[in-house]
């Protein structure tokens, strides 16, 4: 294919192998990173990053070439305007701490897989949404064609009007979920739900946010779950503070178009301790609302029934609320 | 009309008001020459829709465009039998007494009876081959992609009743896709691929001048330079070069010669199809930006 353009103009050869062998936008990148590779300068220390070597390690895993900080997609990446992740000291708002008896931060280890278990076993259907599509055999509306080929049938006599419908089919769900550090005891089991939610249905967005956004979509695709676990271990700010304002408008910003698509039902996982701008998360959480087809506000600490939610962020708005703690201790 | 090189498809599409970069222009060449479906994703607004027009009419040929939408089915992208006229034909050879299945179905299903829709009709065309335009397939759902995948891997279709339609000449196909979702890898696989981005501020001035050559210099190269300094910001909805050309319109008719901040103010609603967006920035930061934008200009003329 290469005789079609002149092979002597490196920008040419440029687009033109970039036409034919990238097929993401995400891996744009990695070819102009695999493109220089081979044209740079020759130098003395050439071996070190061939591409010769980079197929190599193809063949026997997945390539390296910055790949990894592409994996979890940090989706601040040359975003101004935020903090980097801060480190804050762990509150666990002692003056609750009595009252949420069974809570996971008390349980013993055995009591702990216990849960984990039934974590696993947990399953929930988001609901459904009747598609654009037709199907025979439902709903009201008269199939013509299944009406003429059964007039065919009966020598040109109608005699029934067979019906077709709307098809139905399951909802899409968004997973956001809290991991910062008034959550950090949550946060393991957390995972866990969404990662059993994520195996049931094959439309599930995740991320996860303390002080910025992480999507663990991918991550969550790994059939073991230790190994998606692991997934803490690329988020930058783990058991840092929250910011969910930010967190969300980050969302909107770079994810919502892409993901709150078909009437998706989204779990806002977070116990509402909020340390950025209560304007920004009221603007962010109304805009939430309207995209999507339900808003499902998660509250960890809602487990225990002396908790009221009294502080800014979780009294601002009236969302639906649903217990967390209570389904499974 | 085909085209010998990248150069002279570039000034093909040049003649049609597109600028195309080189890379675009790379991409699109290579699809003629390898009969290869082109897969265009982008933000929206940034004239993906525009190249398979452009296209088109550089290759003096016609454009066929097809739609697509959640739940598009067999029935309107490709063909459908016109099952009223069928009814009635089938009630007038029974008051007649000469329904015998065998010859009713062969009467019941000839050509006339077919509704072509775009990729019917895109197979049959006869003459030079059309642009098929495929827009939005991310819209489209799963099941209608597989079905893309086998009429673009062979350029036939088949209609149980007819037999086998087979392309005399294969269209030229440019899909579409603002990734709203992920296309299908084996989709992916047959197309060649080409991310178009939001243009730079030599491009952006090219497309508004060859788009709307009855506005002043001056206001194209303001309107540029702004749109570029607006591209910056965090935005929901970033600024696309259909609002640049939209808004480069609306200014021409109000017969503005200049961008200044009480014709921003007022005129945003052009350029910010987002009302979070368009509170954000009226003001203080639209004139800020602005600022910035004309600096620029001044800088980039001295």
């Amino acid at each position: 294919m290469l005789e079609l353009v002149e092979i002597g103009r490196r920008e040419d050869f440029y687009n033109t192998l970039r036409a034919l062998l990238v097929q993401r936008v995400e891996d744009l990148a990695l070819f102009d990173q695999a493109f220089r590779a081979f044209w740079r300068a020759p130098r003395g220390e050439r071996t070190q990053v061939d591409l010769r070597a980079l197929g190599e390690e193809r063949k026997f895993g997945k390539p390296k070439v910055e790949r990894e900080s592409l994996r979890a997609e940090p989706a601040l990446t040359g975003r101004e305007g935020l903090p980097a992740s801060e480190t804050v000291e762990v509150r666990t708002y002692s003056a609750h701490e009595s009252l949420r008896r069974k809570d996971f931060a008390k349980l013993s280890e055995e009591e702990l897989q216990q849960a984990r278990k039934l974590v696993e076993q947990l399953r929930w259907a988001p609901g459904f949404r009747r598609s654009r599509r037709w199907r025979a055999g439902i709903g009201r509306r008269p199939d013509l064609r299944r009406t003429l080929r059964a007039a065919l049938r009966s020598h040109g006599e109608t005699l029934a009007i067979p019906t077709r419908g709307r098809k139905l089919v399951s909802r899409p769900i968004v997973l956001l979920c809290d991991i910062s550090g008034s959550m950090e005891r949550y946060a393991r089991m957390l995972l866990q739900f969404v990662h059993s939610i994520s195996e049931g249905f094959h439309k599930v967005e995740a991320f996860v946010f303390a002080t910025r956004l992480t999507r663990i979509t991918l991550q969550l695709r790994k059939s073991r779950m230790d190994r998606a676990l692991s997934v803490a271990s690329l988020v930058p700010d783990w058991s840092g503070g929250t910011r969910i304002g930010d967190a969300l408008r980050t969302f909107h910003l770079d994810w919502a178009r892409r993901t709150l698509v078909g009437g998706p039902v989204v779990l806002l996982i977070s116990d509402g301790w909020d340390r950025g701008d209560p304007q920004t998360l009221r603007r962010e959480m109304a805009r939430l609302q309207r995209s999507c087809h339900r808003l499902i506000w998660l509250n960890p600490l809602l487990g225990s029934p002396e908790y009221e939610p009294l502080t800014r962020a979780c009294r601002r708005r009236c969302l639906m609320w649903t217990t967390f703690c209570r389904s499974t201790t | 009309m085909s085209m010998q090189s990248i150069e002279e498809l570039q000034a093909a599409l040049a003649q049609q008001r597109y600028v195309a970069d080189r890379g675009l222009a790379t991409s699109l060449y290579l699809a003629l020459k390898l009969g290869r479906p082109l897969l265009l994703e982008g933000e929206a607004g940034v004239g993906k829709t525009e190249v398979a027009k452009a296209l088109a009419a550089a290759l003096e040929t016609e454009l066929i465009r097809l739609q697509c939408y959640e739940g598009l089915d067999v029935a309107h992208a490709v063909y459908e039998w016109n099952y009223p006229r069928q009814l009635l034909e089938i009630r007038l050879m029974e008051a007649e007494g000469r329904v015998d299945r065998e010859a009713a179905a062969h009467e019941l299903f000839r050509p006339e009876f077919l509704i072509r829709r775009p990729l019917l009709q895109a197979i049959e065309h006869e003459g030079r081959p059309p642009v098929l335009l495929i827009d939005e397939l991310d819209r489209a759902d799963e099941e209608f992609e597989g079905y893309l995948l086998e009429m673009l891997s062979e350029f036939q279709i088949t209609v149980p009743e007819l037999g086998t339609i087979r392309a005399a000449a294969p269209p030229v196909v440019v899909l579409t896709s603002n990734r709203t979702r992920e296309l299908h890898d084996a989709l992916k696989r047959r197309c060649l691929f080409h991310w178009i981005d939001y243009p730079d501020h030599a491009k952006e001035l090219a497309i508004l001048q060859a788009r709307a050559p009855e506005a002043p210099r001056r206001l194209a190269e303001q309107v540029a330079a702004f749109v570029q300094e607006l591209r910056k910001v965090d935005l929901y909805k970033k600024t696309g070069i259909s609002e640049s050309l939209d808004w480069i319109a609306a200014l021409v008719a109000l017969d503005r010669q200049e961008l200044d901040a009480e014709t921003v103010d007022e005129t945003l609603g052009l350029v910010l199809k987002n009302q979070e967006d368009v509170e954000a920035i009226r003001g203080e930061r639209a004139r800020g930006i602005l600022n910035r934008a004309l600096a620029g200009g001044v800088r980039s003329a001295g």
